[in-house]
């Protein structure tokens, strides 16, 4: 059974193809603005290399969000589409649960991504027995703010591009109780989203191609202020 | 040939699909602009979100209509642009993943050339040569339509499009979003000489347009008779200011047909729905020996039928994009 998997929440564009809990090939681009562009040739290339088609993938998996609501709407357009074309599920996944994947640790897991303006999308994990647990459901907070929650807890291990942004401020706040992800572990991969793809296709968690659309966390500027009028 | 066409720019999810370039077998258009009411014009995220909520609903509504298979497909036009650019991604992205999915070519649309080709779905006949105004929302232009592919841009705006003047105005005067219509029906109850607004032609030779210097005018009006006290008659002002736009728009129009001995002029874009302008043009037509052609109202707006025609012309003119194709927000005409 094969898995296309996207992720284009972030900067990084990544799609990987995979068999099962079998790694066929990852592809990613850490590339300003080039998603649109990009992110067609990118499969192409992949699935090119694999000898398959568009028609040859079982199901497909997406990043949802929280991250940029312009990136999420490329992969999410590209997903629902090429699903639409066979008619195959789609299972939609959330950014920060698979960055906290790529950290299968004791410790507590704290993706962070970039949601401008000191501020970054993010959650608060923990695996027990093999499974990923929330302890704070995504949201998106100032960095001061959640380094503050984060405060309580003894050992926290980072990761995501907002890591990179913070980092002095996450290090001063929380000192020797924090870790940063290695490099590899820290961006959005699109191998951690085909992974959680089959847990929840398997649970038949699976979403229809129609009416998928990204979870952007916020409502837009222009629907905010039109509420603050009301 | 089947093609499958795909148009997003603004605040229109419209999915069509043709046979050859001319006869449209669906054209679903779902319109946003209640939605955007309530904001007093298009919020680009807003637009975008309802995009990607709907555009594969509106592929398969296209489709089902049609009567065809995404197999029976055997081209992908889309619109490249200009509009904006969260919307316009969109369409590029369900486009591309369409076209290489079932590895079929695929032609990014030039939207205001996707407005000229509307006429070709409307009037089975018509070929170039032929003179076209094209009067949409952001765009005014004159052109000069060599070939199915090959326009020569005569004359452009140099500031406010055309159909921006009439929804600023239209705000000036209270009215809802989005202003053309509003202001084409009080016109036709209005007194057109009412006021004297000014009918802004630039250099005697130039076939360019500049509609700010009148915008302006009519909020300097509304300005004044507020302070004087002065009874304001939406409809006389509507009028007035209407009839002061589609002066310029017809004179120009009319003296570049003749100038360049055309027997056709060939009004495109959402203002081409003006009753006003079309009673005009036909009208001066009459006395001037040209013949006027627009399309149908529904066609005036933004489609996917009129991209799929102009996507068929390019392809049959050898113009294939590659799947790096992009959006371009503020690609030109030319
Ligand atoms: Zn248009």
């Amino acid at each position: 059974m094969k898995i296309l998997a996207l992720d284009t929440s972030t900067m990084m564009a990544s799609c990987a193809v995979m068999d099962e809990n079998k790694v066929l090939g990852e592809y990613s681009l850490n590339q300003e603005a080039t998603h649109s562009e990009k992110l067609v040739p990118m499969i192409k290339e992949i699935l090119d290399s694999l000898n398959l088609k568009v028609k040859d993938i079982d199901v497909y998996g997406v990043a949802l969000g929280p991250g940029s609501f312009t990136g999420l709407r490329i992969g999410v357009s590209t997903v629902k589409t090429m699903a639409h074309l066979f008619d195959k599920p789609v299972v939609g996944v959330s950014t920060l649960e698979a960055l906290a994947y790529n950290l299968p640790f004791n410790e507590i897991v704290v993706p962070m991504i970039d949601a401008r303006r000191e501020r970054v999308y993010t959650g608060i994990y923990t695996w027990k027995n093999g499974k990923l647990n929330t302890l704070m459901k995504p949201d998106v907070l100032n960095i001061r703010d959640l380094l503050e929650i984060l405060k309580s807890y003894e050992n926290v291990v980072v990761n995501g591009d907002g890591v990179k942004l913070h980092e002095d401020l996450i290090k001063d706040a929380l000192q020797h109780k924090v870790q940063i992800s290695t490099m590899g572990n820290g961006y959005c991969r699109a191998t951690s989203i085909g992974e959680i793809t089959y847990i929840k296709y398997k649970l038949g968690e699976t979403m229809n191609y129609y009416t998928l659309v990204p979870e952007y966390l916020r409502e837009s500027q222009a629907q905010r202020d039109l509420k603050e009028k009301e | 040939m089947l093609t499958l066409a795909i148009e997003t720019s603004c605040d229109e999810t419209s999915v069509a699909v043709l046979r050859d370039g001319r006869e449209v077998l669906s054209n679903i258009i779902s319109s946003q602009i209640e939605i955007h009411r309530k904001f007093g014009g298009v919020v680009p995220e807003v637009a975008s979100r309802k995009h990607i909520e709907s555009i594969n609903q509106i592929v398969q509504e296209s489709l089902d209509a049609a009567n065809v298979k995404f197999d029976d497909i055997d081209l992908i036009g889309v619109t490249q642009g200009p509009g904006l650019v969260g919307a316009l991604l969109i369409g590029i992205s369900t486009a591309k993943a369409i076209a290489y999915g079932l590895e079929l070519p695929i032609v990014g649309v030039n939207h205001i050339e996707g407005h000229v080709c509307a006429n070709y779905i409307e009037h089975k006949g018509l070929e170039p040569p032929f003179t076209g105004l094209i009067v949409a929302g952001c765009h005014t232009y004159l052109v000069q339509v060599k070939g199915y592919t090959e326009y020569e841009i005569i004359g452009r705006t140099r500031d406010d499009a055309a159909g921006e003047a009439f929804d600023k105005v239209a705000r000036a005067l209270g009215l809802p979003y989005p202003g053309g219509p509003v202001i084409d029906k009080l016109s036709q109850k209005g007194d057109k000489e009412a006021i004297a607004f000014p009918r802004v032609m630039l250099e005697p030779k130039s076939y360019d347009f500049s509609f700010s210097g009148l915008k302006t005018a009519v909020l300097n009006y509304l300005n004044q008779a507020k302070q004087k006290g002065d009874e304001i008659i939406i409809e006389d002002v509507a009028a007035s200011f209407q009839q002061a736009v589609l002066d310029v728009l017809v004179e120009k129009s009319f003296r570049l047909a003749k100038e360049s001995k055309m027997d056709k002029i060939v009004l495109a874009g959402g203002v081409a729905a003006n009753q006003g302008l079309r009673n005009m043009m036909e009208q001066r037509g009459l006395e001037e020996g040209i013949k006027i052609f627009y399309p149908s109202k529904i066609l005036c707006t933004d489609n996917a039928a009129m991209i799929g025609s102009a996507a068929y012309y390019n392809y049959r003119a050898g113009k294939v994009d590659d799947l790096y194709l992009n959006v371009v927000p503020n690609l030109g005409f030319n």
